[in-house]
């Protein structure tokens, strides 16, 4: 009861502060605004409403096969949830590539419970109150690796090969503005405006710090993302093409960022600003 | 004792080869399945994952090239700047604030023909505006430390139309050579610089 109070508090304050315009001088109180927030809710965690939300999707029977998906084989063995998460992306026998873990979830929905690929890509990012399934069913997953050490495994070549084309693309710049990844993502204490701008290229804490927020509560538009929305926002800015939901190339640029993170302690789906 | 030296030098090369190769070869791939994955949103068609010889040479080299093929590139892109006919490079400050601060532009959301500079995305510049990222380095009163000469318009002009004539592997878009800006806008944001009554100069 007082959790779920305290949850309804926090969000409406974020529903306010995302209502506001943002000027330069407001930047400051945001901030001071956004730590008050984030020690609101270390006693209610939005992120959490997701997490049961996937894990009650997880459980269901559903699709044209009426199907759950506790035969989902996300690296562990059918069904293995706890700990799934910090060890992808990785190798998968029946596809003969390097999944990431939404990536591996549509999969799961798509020959387990029979939906269609093309539908589940047609909107598959969050939009005022629309969560897509996917979302719900990531930040479940990932919650059951809270507290625990990214391992993203390297020990299938193919594994390797994977870290070594995501980091090609990391690198690779193209488009009108000449922009790669590491063009905004390769220094430390680099900023974009006032949005701190983690280095990937570094093995360690730094690289961490920038990819084990996610899946992530947004307080701007106050929905909850995972890291295939970050991608497809960072190669927007990017002024690149848009990528493939689910891809490959999406794939293996998570496969060259959770390995440059491994040994960090992963706390769960957590707030962005 | 020297065939030891020579042998594991021969080593060191051999190794090195196989290195460069192996790159190669993850380049080709990551190039093939980008070609794959990627489509055409909005403005952003799918053909600009093709680079231009400088995008290649700058993937290649890390940001870091050989010296004599920087110099070479430098020149390329500095003989393709268009310089304003009318020899004038400075516009209205006002407007090219408001272009400083303008993000637009390019993405696939944008409008066709709708951009800003994205100047404070990357610099520092009016001491009122607080919010600034710090990619470029400070450019806070430009025009009253480097001296408010026509050479100056000129080298900002220059700077802003493309950034990659003077740093070969620059993080500054070349915003007049991929048409982001146009002429007039590249003025206006010149005399936001180097205007003296402009507010980067206060
Ligand atoms: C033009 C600059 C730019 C480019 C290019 C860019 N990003 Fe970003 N990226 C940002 C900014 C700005 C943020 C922070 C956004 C925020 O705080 O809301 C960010 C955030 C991120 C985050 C989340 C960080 C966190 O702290 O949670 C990840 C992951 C990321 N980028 C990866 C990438 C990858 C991979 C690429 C290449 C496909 C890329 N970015 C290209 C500017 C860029
Ligand atoms: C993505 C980041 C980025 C953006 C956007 C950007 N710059 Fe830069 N700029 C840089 C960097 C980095 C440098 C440092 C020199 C270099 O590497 O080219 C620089 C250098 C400069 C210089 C030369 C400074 C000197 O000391 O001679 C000027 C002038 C300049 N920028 C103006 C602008 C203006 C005006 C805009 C907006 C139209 C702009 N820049 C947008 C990154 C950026």
């Amino acid at each position: 009861m007082k959790h779920a109070l305290v949850l309804c508090a926090a969000l409406g304050l974020a529903a306010g502060l995302a209502g506001q315009p943002v000027s330069a001088q407001s930047e400051d109180r945001t901030a001071a605004e956004f730590d008050k927030f984030r020690e609101v809710l270390e006693e209610a965690n939005p992120a959490e409403l997701w997490e049961v939300k996937g894990e009650a999707l997880w459980k269901t029977k559903r699709g044209p096969k009426n199907a759950s998906l506790e035969q989902c084989d996300l690296g562990l063995g059918p069904g293995v949830v706890k700990g799934a998460y910090v060890q992808l992306p990785r190798y998968f026998e029946d596809t003969g590539k390097v999944m990431d873990v939404e990536q591996r979830i549509v999969h799961c929905m798509v020959t387990l419970q029979g939906f269609k690929f093309e539908d589940l890509a047609k909107a598959p990012f969050s939009r005022g109150d629309y969560t897509p399934d996917p979302v719900s069913l990531v930040t479940y997953v990932a919650g059951q690796s809270r507290e625990m050490k990214i391992a993203a495994p390297q020990s299938h070549p193919q594994e390797r090969a994977t870290y070594e084309i995501g980091k090609q693309i990391f690198f690779y710049r193209a488009g009108p503005w000449d922009f790669a990844c590491a063009t905004c993502h390769s220094e430390d204490g680099k900023r974009i405006r006032t949005q701190n701008l983690p280095n990937f290229t570094k093995p360690g804490e730094s690289a961490a710090r920038g990819y084990i927020g996610w899946p992530g509560y947004r307080m701007t538009g106050g929905v909850m993302h995972t890291l295939q929305w970050r991608m497809n926002d960072c190669f927007r800015q990017q002024r690149f093409p848009e990528p493939g939901y689910a891809s490959d190339t999406i794939a293996a640029l998570l496969t060259y960022m959770a390995v440059n993170a491994n040994g960090q302690t992963y706390r769960g789906p957590g707030i962005k600003r | 004792m020297n065939r030891a030296i020579v042998f594991a030098g021969l080593a060191a090369v051999v190794a090195g080869c196989a290195g460069m190769q192996g790159e190669t070869a993850y380049h080709e791939q990551a190039v093939a399945m980008m070609k794959r994955d990627f489509h055409t949103r909005g403005i952003a068609q799918v053909d600009r994952l093709n680079q231009d010889e400088l995008q290649r040479v700058c993937t290649q080299y890390g940001d870091h090239p050989p010296a004599d093929v920087e110099k070479r590139l430098e020149a390329v892109e500095m003989a393709s700047i268009k310089l304003p006919a009318d020899g004038k490079y400075m516009g209205d400050w006002k407007r090219g604030q408001r272009i400083a601060a303008d993000g637009r532009g390019m993405t696939w959301s944008d409008k066709p023909g709708v951009s800003g500079g994205s100047c404070y995305n990357c610099h520092q510049l009016s001491p009122r505006e607080t919010s600034f990222g710090n990619v470029g380095p400070s450019l806070r009163a430009f025009g009253k430390t480097r001296g408010f000469t026509v050479e100056n318009q000129k080298y900002v002009y220059q700077r802003v139309s493309n950034s990659k004539a003077f740093v070969l592997c620059s993080a500054m878009p070349r915003f007049g050579h991929s048409s982001t800006l146009t002429e007039e806008q590249i003025k206006d944001v010149v005399a936001y610089l180097m205007d003296p009554n402009s507010p980067v100069n206060q």
